[in-house]
């Protein structure tokens, strides 16, 4: 082929690429039967050792989930799902109590460093402390003294309700409720592991807090549950990752991430998300549908979104801000990438409760090959929400012709001193554009990632260091795929 | 020989625009190519560089002693050729340091050579900041964005000083400049001048050739170049206009 036949090819190519990280993990599992009853939800809670508590709390949302009908209104085309074909838990066999890396399964370990996140390196050069979630369970916790020494709570949820019980049960389904909505309420009654985080008052974690997640059981769904409180005057930035190996079958994620700020406290919450998207034809990959909601509870407190979803084949998901506190601020920043099959149903909603509260929204959408792309935005200002503000921008980016890029931003204003602003724009990567580059001596493909990294990079400054460098090569990834 | 190109029929779209066009460059030549609107200059350009959408039919380009007609843009730049753009192209949030330093990349990973090393890049960023009179604040900026047309086309200059080209082609640099700018765009060509390299300079006007003096000046017309020289044919048409050009040829 020609070069210049070969450069028509190009994109056509990196628009179809496929998942870099396709691979399994060999370790013993201990699963739950298939299917889901009061049983399975029993079985679980004493597979886990629970409290009667909370054995309860998951009985009532698994009664709940079972009146609920599953949602239909985001723009999402999928086979039903047989919630009867899932294995709703299942854990690695813990061999013995593990002190240091270097009794950790090596096999686990290498999986690590094929993603090119080993727990070693990170521990070492990044300054991060990980908590490793492996199917459900966590497996390794790190810097638990720096973290001890300010008196920070940084562990599994499944520790916490062991450990700090009274805490869990002060703030476990405050934000999202159980009833809040057919996933949260599958989600409490079946929720495997997760992490827990409560940062004191007065406390600025003086460390970025990290988790990553794999889904590597077949069969299994995976169903996160994670709490992050700051008390007052605290402050946490907090980093969630996840890749997760190739599978045929689809897998059925629902998570759920609930945040609470005190007065003048503040959590940042980045996502890097890369779940299996399923392949060229659009078979197999991730459902995901989480709930993930923060809370600003106190005055001047401040909760900010950054994620960068990249993978799954459907995600479903709107990580929101309650902003009850006068003067607290809610912030959501998302670069959505969808490519092949993908598709992609995510936003937010900002809902202005206290005095003076304002919100930024900036959402920058990425479709490729015959992907669909929407953003779906909720600003809710109230009565009693004075001189409430809000500032959204929503872009979206089209790559060839079979793509889909859609926005629904919903506006409701109680408050007639509200001030809300939406600017949205759509465009393509221009064959100028993409010639000017090839022209400087670029390739078409690394042409692609250069100018999709400069329109997503608003959202990438946001990002810790760390992570933005790794978010810069996912998206190259991403849209890459098979060539070179 | 440079460049040589034999019998060149390029087409837009099924229409053909360059009809049997020949043309050659030695190293160390500076060429104008003048002419009225739509008689292919641009287009001659882009087929030169391998923009997509302009079909060669028939003739070969050949460069360094090889036919490029089938090479991609890339290639063809990490060999050597540069256009300097009648129209730069902004790239929002890709910050022109950070386009330099992959373009240059991309053409040393191309010659099988390692990156070049931050202090030599910086070193060579203020070199060529200096030589174009560019401020800082410009190459902080993502790539054209922003910028006036003065500064867009002082900043092709200051990246055609960056990459070096053995074949630099400018596709109406003058058009927009003020006398100043001009006079700051064609010191930058002058000094880079050199007998490795080559000029082609595509332009309206003889004003620009009074700073940029050309070996050869060649008038296209109808996709064709229809009449070549020395300087003074510049001088002429600036006297005389294209009229008598055009008369000539549809008579």
């Amino acid at each position: 082929m020609s070069d210049k036949k070969k450069d028509n090819h190009v994109l056509e190519e990196v628009t179809t690429g496929e998942y870099k990280y396709g691979f399994v993990t060999k370790i013993e599992t201990d699963q739950a039967p298939k299917g889901l009853t009061e049983d399975t939800i029993r079985f679980i809670s004493k597979k886990k050792n629970e409290p009667d508590w909370l054995l309860q709390f998951r009985l009532k949302a698994f009664r709940h989930w079972l009146t609920l009908e599953e949602p239909d209104w985001a723009l999402l085309h999928h086979p039903p799902i047989n919630y009867q074909d899932i294995i709703y838990y299942s854990a690695p066999k813990p061999k013995k109590e593990l002190e240091s890396l270097d009794e950790v399964d090596p096999e686990l370990l290498d999986t690590f460093s094929k993603l090119g996140i080993s727990l070693e390196e990170q521990k070492r050069l990044s300054g991060v402390a990980v908590d490793a979630v492996m199917d459900s369970v966590s497996v390794k916790t790190t810097f638990q003294e720096t973290l001890a020494k300010h008196d920070i709570i940084f562990c599994s949820i499944s520790e916490a309700v062991k450990n700090h019980p009274d805490l869990v049960k002060k703030y476990l389904g405050t934000v999202v409720p159980y009833t809040d909505n057919y996933f949260a309420a599958l989600n409490s009654a079946v929720f495997s592991d997760g992490s827990f985080c409560y940062i004191p008052k007065g406390v600025r974690c003086p460390i970025e807090l990290s988790t990553y997640f794999r889904i590597n059981a077949a069969n299994t769904g995976q169903f996160e549950r994670t709490l992050l409180i700051a008390d007052e005057g605290g402050y946490v930035s907090y980093l969630e990752g996840c890749t997760a190996p190739m599978r045929d079958e689809n897998q059925l994620h629902a998570a759920i991430v609930e945040i609470i700020t005190h007065d003048n406290a503040e959590i940042k919450y980045s996502t890097v998300q890369n779940w299996y998207p399923g392949d060229k034809e659009g078979k197999g990959g991730i459902y995901n549908f989480v709930t993930k909601r923060g809370l600003c509870k106190g005055r001047n407190s401040k909760i900010s979104w950054t994620q960068v979803e990249t993978g799954s084949a459907i995600t479903w998901k709107y990580p929101s801000c309650v902003l009850l506190g006068d003067n607290s601020v809610g912030e959501f920043y998302s670069v959505a990438v969808t490519n092949n099959y993908q598709q992609a149903d995510t936003g937010t909603k900002m809902i202005h409760l206290g005095k003076n509260t304002k919100s930024t929204i900036i959402s920058k959408g990425i479709s490729a090959g015959k992907s669909n792309n929407s953003y779906r935005g909720l600003v809710r200002v109230s009565k009693k929400a004075d001189n409430a503000r809000n500032y959204s921008q929503c872009d979206s980016l089209l790559l060839g012709n079979q793509c889909g890029a859609h926005t629904f931003p919903y506006i409701k204003t109680e408050n007639e001193t509200a001030i809300v602003e939406h600017e949205a724009t759509t465009s393509k990567i221009s064959d100028d554009q993409l010639f000017y580059c090839q022209q400087r001596g670029i390739d078409m493909e690394k042409a692609i990632g250069l100018i999709v990294n400069g329109y997503a990079k608003q959202v990438l400054n946001k990002l810790p260091m760390e992570f933005a460098v790794e978010a810069q090569k996912l998206l190259a990834i991403t849209l890459e795929g098979s060539v070179g | 020989m440079l460049l040589n190109i034999k019998n060149l029929h390029v087409s837009i779209d099924g229409k053909e625009i360059i009809k049997g066009l020949n043309f050659s460059v030695n190293q160390g030549e500076v060429h104008a190519i003048m002419g009225p609107n739509g008689t292919g200059k641009s287009t001659l350009a882009a087929a030169i560089t391998g923009r997509e959408g302009y079909e060669i039919t028939q003739g070969e380009i050949i460069y360094k002693g090889q036919v490029i007609n089938n090479w991609s843009p890339d290639k063809r730049a990490n060999e050597g050729v540069f256009l300097s753009f009648q129209y730069p192209i902004e790239i929002p949030g890709v910050s022109m340091t950070n386009f330099m330093r992959t373009a240059i990349n991309a053409k040393r990973e191309y010659l099988g050579k390692t990156p070049i090393s931050a202090k030599e890049f910086l070193k060579k960023m203020e070199a060529n900041k200096k030589l174009v009179q560019i401020q800082s604040k410009l190459t902080n900026r993502s790539v054209n964005e922003g910028f006036s047309g003065g500064e867009k086309k002082k900043n092709e200059i200051f990246q055609m000083a960056m990459l070096e080209p053995k074949l630099a082609i400018l596709d109406e640099t003058d058009s927009g400049l003020d006398i100043d700018a001009l006079r700051i765009v064609a010191n930058g060509v002058n000094q880079l001048k050199s007998e490795e390299n080559a000029f082609v300079v595509i332009t309206h006007y003889q004003r620009l050739l009074d700073y940029i003096v050309p070996d050869f000046v060649h008038v296209m017309y109808d996709g064709r170049i229809v009449k070549s020289g020395g300087k003074k044919l510049a001088l002429e048409l600036e006297e005389k206009g294209y009229e008598w050009i055009k008369e000539q040829f549809e008579a």
